[in-house]
């Protein structure tokens, strides 16, 4: 076969408003990186304010100035070993539980999407189940599997499930029904549809869900710790010791960590989100928050 | 559905649609495509046109009447491109031999064959969101030929196009259909690209739609892009227009 007329098409792309892409580099960088600092700047400046201004000296335990939460907590080199040793536990414990609900919510949401019984019959249990205040149902978990790692992990998985699998049910219903058609007029068959057209289509929302269950379930790691004292001692474990012991630079320095983990879980599935979809999709376009 | 009698690619027997909430798309339409012909159904919005190729696709069941295809997978043209967004023009090309289950290597010369007849070359590496609307239609043609069917189905491919866009596909698919001689129903808005396209115009009424007149289009193969400035052309067009006038009345 050859060319119908032999020549080249002409029409171009429509013109594409400049997107924050194409901005120099170093403005983009700084546009990214000065507003959250400046925020920081001024948190800082607040802490300091209120620990000298507002709080005696014998009361000042209740909060340390920055600088004594990074001499206490993070130059004292068996404080900072204890908190780093805590927060690997932890960390085993969100990235299993996260990976375990993320492979179960997707599962679960495909079912749904197959069969609209399934949908029906379980949908409105999984929202029971994310009513149920988690602390409440824990001591039971405790009861049942005992007071170790894969409680802990199951209090994670009871916490994270929930936005992938709502998520990416939205994701796979949600597919253009004129892509359905094309699919239908080849006899495309379930699997084929789902490789092919569904999880594809689903993505965005797949990821969308991922980085909130991500962060929940770092919250749902440290919950189990303070429950669950078997074993590895977990961040959690290690903030109810220091305020038993009225530790705070320790106690501080072990919340700021245990809440960059979560930031760095929460940006990590962004960036993941934003390689796999980015080149195809809207908003993988956007850098993460 | 069933299959259609020899030199006919499709054909419509007394076809009635009525939709679960009481619609009534269609009645009592009768039409017939020959081999190798190109046919164009025109008619105001709501008229069924898109649901005459849906049932001709098997996409909808007709409430009333049979319909028989020569093909048993018919090209699909759809309105929107319908292209993936997550697949290069190269995998949105191959889409349905893949679905087909056409072996990898026979697929990729069918893909290299389909993206050169459809003037794509160069492109195989773009996503769909970096292509203007044009290409994007042409990515869709190109990805209905991989298929080689003998029978294409047209729903209102050029209708979101600027005006020379269009034309320009309109000329582009001629030559496509008299290299590749497959028949063609194309449903369209337009009388001017209904009669510079086809060999007979089927004028459908207001809904719901039947069949008011159809219209021999008497210019050979194939057609110069001046064509719709001839005179004749103005009197085949008058009359497919004043045949869609009477459907408002």
């Amino acid at each position: 076969m050859t060319a119908v007329d032999g020549s080249s098409p002409v029409e171009i792309a429509p013109p594409v408003k400049p997107s924050p892409r194409a901005l120099p580099r170093l403005a983009r960088v700084g546009s990214m990186v000065l507003p959250p600092f400046a925020v920081f700047v001024a948190v800082i400046g607040v802490w300091y304010l209120v620990t000298y201004a507002f709080l005696a000296p014998r009361r000042r335990f209740l909060l340390p100035p920055p600088h004594q939460v990074v001499t206490d907590g993070f130059l004292d080199r068996t404080i900072r070993d204890e908190i780093l040793s805590a927060l690997g536990g932890t960390a085993k414990v969100a990235l299993v539980g996260l990976g375990v609900a993320a492979a179960l919510g997707v599962a679960f949401a495909i079912l749904m999407n197959w069969a609209r019984w399934v949908e029906r019959s379980f949908y409105p249990w999984a929202v029971v189940l994310q009513t149920i205040p988690i602390l409440a149902i824990v001591p039971l978990i405790g009861f049942w599997l005992g007071y170790g790692f894969w409680s802990r992990t199951v209090v994670c998985i009871l916490i994270a499930i929930f936005p992938i699998t709502t998520n990416t049910l939205f994701g796979l219903q949600s597919v253009d029904s004129s892509h359905h058609d094309l699919f239908t007029l080849r006899h495309a068959r379930r699997w084929r549809r789902l490789v092919r057209l569904e999880l594809p289509s689903a993505l965005p929302a797949v990821f969308a869900g991922l980085r909130i269950s991500a962060g929940l379930s770092v919250i749902g790691a440290i919950v189990g710790d303070f429950f669950f004292r078997q074993g590895d001692p977990g961040i959690g474990r290690l903030i109810d010791d220091y305020t038993h012991s009225l530790d705070s630079g320790p106690l501080f320095a072990t919340v700021i960590i245990a809440s960059l983990f979560g930031l760095v879980v929460f940006w990590f599935f962004g960036l993941l989100a934003t390689l796999i979809t980015g080149p195809w999709h809207e908003t993988g376009q956007r850098p993460p928050p | 559905m069933r299959p259609a009698p020899t030199g006919t690619a499709l054909s419509f027997h007394r076809i009635g649609k009525t939709f679960p909430d009481g619609t009534q798309a269609l009645h009592d339409v009768s039409l017939t495509v020959g081999d190798g012909e190109f046919v164009a159904v025109v008619g105001p919005s709501g008229s069924g046109k898109s649901t005459l190729l849906r049932i001709a696709s098997g996409l909808t069941e007709p409430s009333a009447g049979s319909v028989a295809v020569g093909s048993e997978l018919p090209g699909y043209v759809f309105q929107d491109p319908t292209l993936l967004p997550w697949r290069t023009v190269e995998a949105n090309v191959g889409l349905l031999a893949e679905l087909d289950g056409v072996p990898k290597e026979e697929r990729r010369r069918l893909v290299a064959d389909a993206i050169l007849l459809a003037g794509l070359t160069g492109f195989e590496r773009h996503r769909p969101r970096a292509l203007s609307g044009g290409m994007r239609m042409r990515v869709s043609l190109a990805r209905a030929l991989t298929v080689r069917p003998s029978l294409f189905l047209f729903d209102e491919p050029f209708g979101a196009l600027d005006e020379i866009t269009r034309e320009r596909l309109g000329n582009e698919l001629l030559r496509l259909y008299l290299r590749e001689q497959f028949a063609g129903l194309f449903v369209t808005h337009s009388v001017v690209e209904a009669v510079r396209l086809a060999r007979r115009v089927t004028v459908l009424s207001a809904r719901p739609g039947r069949v008011l007149a159809e219209i021999e289009v008497p210019f050979d193969y194939p057609r110069g892009g001046g064509l719709q400035f001839d005179t004749a052309f103005g009197r085949v067009a008058r009359s497919v227009s004043d045949a869609l006038r009477e459907s408002f009345t």
